[in-house]
């Protein structure tokens, strides 16, 4: 689950760490009324969504009066921000954070994620803060500092320290940074984070350190164990059908073809999806009907698939190993009739009780109902189907 | 011969008296699967499914002699249980639950290896050596023992590879589930190594998909430490970029570990590499020459 700037920037300063304070506002007004409060004569709005290269796209001004300040929040409130990071739909944006500008005099890049190949929470730090950092990552990887915090004791001073004097700081720069270090590490841990970045992380005029932008991602599966950030969650930045499946359990992402899948296993889900494509087919979607797969959720799946209008046939591919195949036969049969699938719908069973799935499936005789036996038969079949109604 | 299990396998079951963990635990008995206790936190001294069910894995390990323990235990708990099992001198730890959190998986994984404790998994189907031994969720009935060892990130997938072996009628050795976490307990590496030493299994299966560099660190060991021939199958080709697929492994990060890069360093690495899922007996039969 993702933060937006202005939660995690709430809970940097939770943790004690130098961040602007603003107010994130979701009206004109509120926002002009934001910078009276704030004072001063220079702020900084940035849109809030859950996206990257928000500053190329417009999303991040500075501004010198209220009537900026207007312009940019009617600009921007209730529209979508469309970046390099989003879809071709962008993102809504529902709220603008306001603060006061901060001078900067250099950048920094400071960050967080999990690795899977050292199995660790590992740190990285750079002098080239900024927009760029993905490519000073591939083009000289040896501009990234980083180091990894062993699971059993936990992060060290030293290691912040080493970090600090290899960025070029010195003297209370260095305690400074330290802290900052230790108390991202702290946050990460008990927040139950995957990804953590500050960037640019600024040094000021006046040799103050301070976290100017904030991304932060929370582990889905400890949301049980963080409350408070589970109430954080904005469902305007989730894509509507992929929210609405994930209600009933089913894992759902659209696509740009024209065969929607109902497969069960993420990893059978992407096999059916390739033997599609190898047979010169477009899936539409990936769709995980998981191990528990009941009749109701079948049925679900088969509203969710449906509600894209370029599905022209749907390939329901089930391995049973808890999943029954008869009871999937059953769940298909059902949803067909219930939802009025009047696409042809092709059906592969194999595993647990296939046999009498198949059984099921040929003594209902339906018309839009395709059984097949293999799979590789069962993706020509859909892709011959797909094509013969474009 | 097999890897990690078969006949002579003591197994306890953590969370046996639960839905999930009374069904399997009934499947196993029925394949012959040695399951010899139970352990739930305040049922001990009952029986359950004709095993006595302790309170500790300690006590079950002492009063059976158990050295594998496979946990139906909720992700909030599994950290805890695998710890207690790691702990009480348990060899071979399977979890199959899957959303546990990644921090807990962090701690379990480093603890396991200091305690050199084998664990598979979580969020996989388990184990399997036909005919012996059967601790996870798998349908026994695609199985049949043979000479051909598969392992899997995937589920569903490990189910495909298996039966297109038993149709082609090569059977298999043991078939491993590692899961598809970011982070999990054992790696291809791992299963890899156990494969080549093993004298029953005479070719390998290895099931990947998109997402982190296991796949390409598997290539170099194979290309290395790796005899036996090797078919590997990637999932993912299709996957949009930086779009998530269900294993919160199965993100791409950085444009690496596509489904390209992996199919490329696995083929550099001498490995047979199939496009079609369905294409993994043919292939089989292709690079043994078995009929």
């Amino acid at each position: 689950m993702n933060l937006h700037e202005y939660q995690s920037k709430q809970l940097l300063a939770e943790y004690g760490l130098p961040v602007s304070h603003g107010q994130a506002v979701d009206t004109v007004r509120k926002a002009v009324a934001a910078a009276g409060e704030i004072g001063g004569d220079k702020w900084v709005v940035k849109a809030q969504v859950h996206a990257g290269g928000r500053g190329k796209a417009g999303g991040v001004r500075v501004v010198e009066s209220k009537e900026e300040i207007e312009c940019f929040a009617r600009k921007w409130l209730g529209q979508a921000m469309v970046t390099y990071q989003t879809d071709a739909k962008g993102q809504p944006v529902n709220r603008i954070l306001v603060e006061p500008c901060t001078d900067i005099d250099s950048e920094y890049y400071l960050g967080a994620v999990i690795d899977r190949a050292t199995r660790r929470i590992v740190f990285m730090a750079s002098t080239e803060g900024g927009v760029e950092i993905e490519k000073v990552a591939s083009e000289t990887p040896e501009k990234i500092l980083k180091t990894s915090i062993d699971p059993l004791i936990g992060p060290q001073p030293y290691q912040a320290r080493d970090m600090a004097f290899k960025l070029g700081f010195e003297g209370k720069l260095v305690l400074q940074f330290v802290q900052i270090f230790m108390g991202l590490a702290k946050l990460f841990e008990a927040c139950d984070l995957t990804l953590l970045e500050i960037n640019p992380l600024v040094m000021t005029p006046k040799g103050k350190l301070q976290c100017l932008d904030a991304k932060i991602t929370v582990d889905d599966n400890a949301l049980f164990r963080q409350p408070k950030l589970k109430e954080w969650h904005d469902p305007t930045q989730d894509d509507e059908r992929e929210a609405h499946a994930e209600k009933w359990d089913l894992n759902y992402v659209a696509l740009e073809g024209n065969i929607g899948c109902l497969v069960n296993g993420a990893g059978l889900a992407m096999g059916t999806m390739d033997i599609i494509k190898l047979h010169g087919g477009d899936p539409a979607n990936f769709l995980d009907v998981g191990g528990g797969a009941t009749k109701e959720r079948v049925s679900e799946a088969f509203k969710i698939i449906l509600c894209d209008d370029s599905v022209k046939v749907v390939l329901v591919n089930i391995f049973g190993g808890i999943v029954r195949c008869d009871l999937i036969a059953q769940g298909v049969i059902d949803a067909v009739e219930e939802v009025g699938v009047d696409v042809p719908v092709v059906v592969r069973l194999e595993g647990t009780n296939a046999q009498q799935g198949r059984e099921i499936l040929a003594s209902k005789g339906c018309m839009n109902l395709i059984a097949v036996g293999s799979l590789s038969e069962s993706a020509q079949r859909a892709v011959a189907e797909a094509e013969a109604r474009t | 011969m097999s890897i990690l299990i078969d006949n002579n396998s003591k197994v306890i079951c953590q969370g046996l008296t639960g839905a999930q963990g009374t069904f399997h635990t009934e499947q196993a008995l029925a394949g012959g699967t040695q399951m010899v206790a139970g352990v739930v936190p305040g049922k001990g001294g009952q029986t359950h499914l004709g095993l006595p069910v302790f309170n500790t894995v300690n006590e079950a390990v002492v009063a059976t002699g158990a050295t594998v323990s496979v946990l139906y235990v909720p992700a909030a708990f599994c950290k805890d249980s695998i710890l207690e099992a790691a702990n009480a001198g348990i060899e071979l730890i399977v979890c199959i639950t899957e959303g546990i959190p990644i921090l807990d998986m962090l701690y379990v994984k480093e603890k396991c290896d200091q305690l050199k404790v084998c664990l598979i998994g979580p969020n996989c189907p388990g184990i399997i050596t036909p005919g012996q031994c059967k601790i996870g969720i798998m349908p026994a009935a695609i199985h049949m023992p043979g000479k051909v060892g598969v392992v899997s990130r995937s589920g569903t997938l490990t189910y495909e590879a298996v039966k297109q072996t038993s149709d082609y009628g090569f059977g298999q050795s043991t078939c491993v589930g590692i899961g598809g976490d970011p982070i999990s307990g054992s790696h291809f590496i791992d299963i890899l190594a156990l494969f080549e030493a093993d004298p029953q299994t005479e070719a390998i299966v290895m099931i990947g998909e998109i997402g982190g560099s296991a796949e390409e660190e598997a290539a170099a060991y194979i290309n290395d430490h790796v005899s036996k021939p090797v078919v590997s199958y990637i999932a993912g080709v299709t996957a949009p970029t930086g779009k998530r697929m269900g294993h919160a492994g199965a993100i791409i990060a950085g444009g690496k570990g596509t489904a390209e890069d992996k199919f490329a360093a696995l083929e550099a690495a001498g490995v047979k590499t199939v496009r079609s899922l369905a294409g993994i007996g043919e292939a089989i039969a292709e690079v043994t020459g078995w009929s």
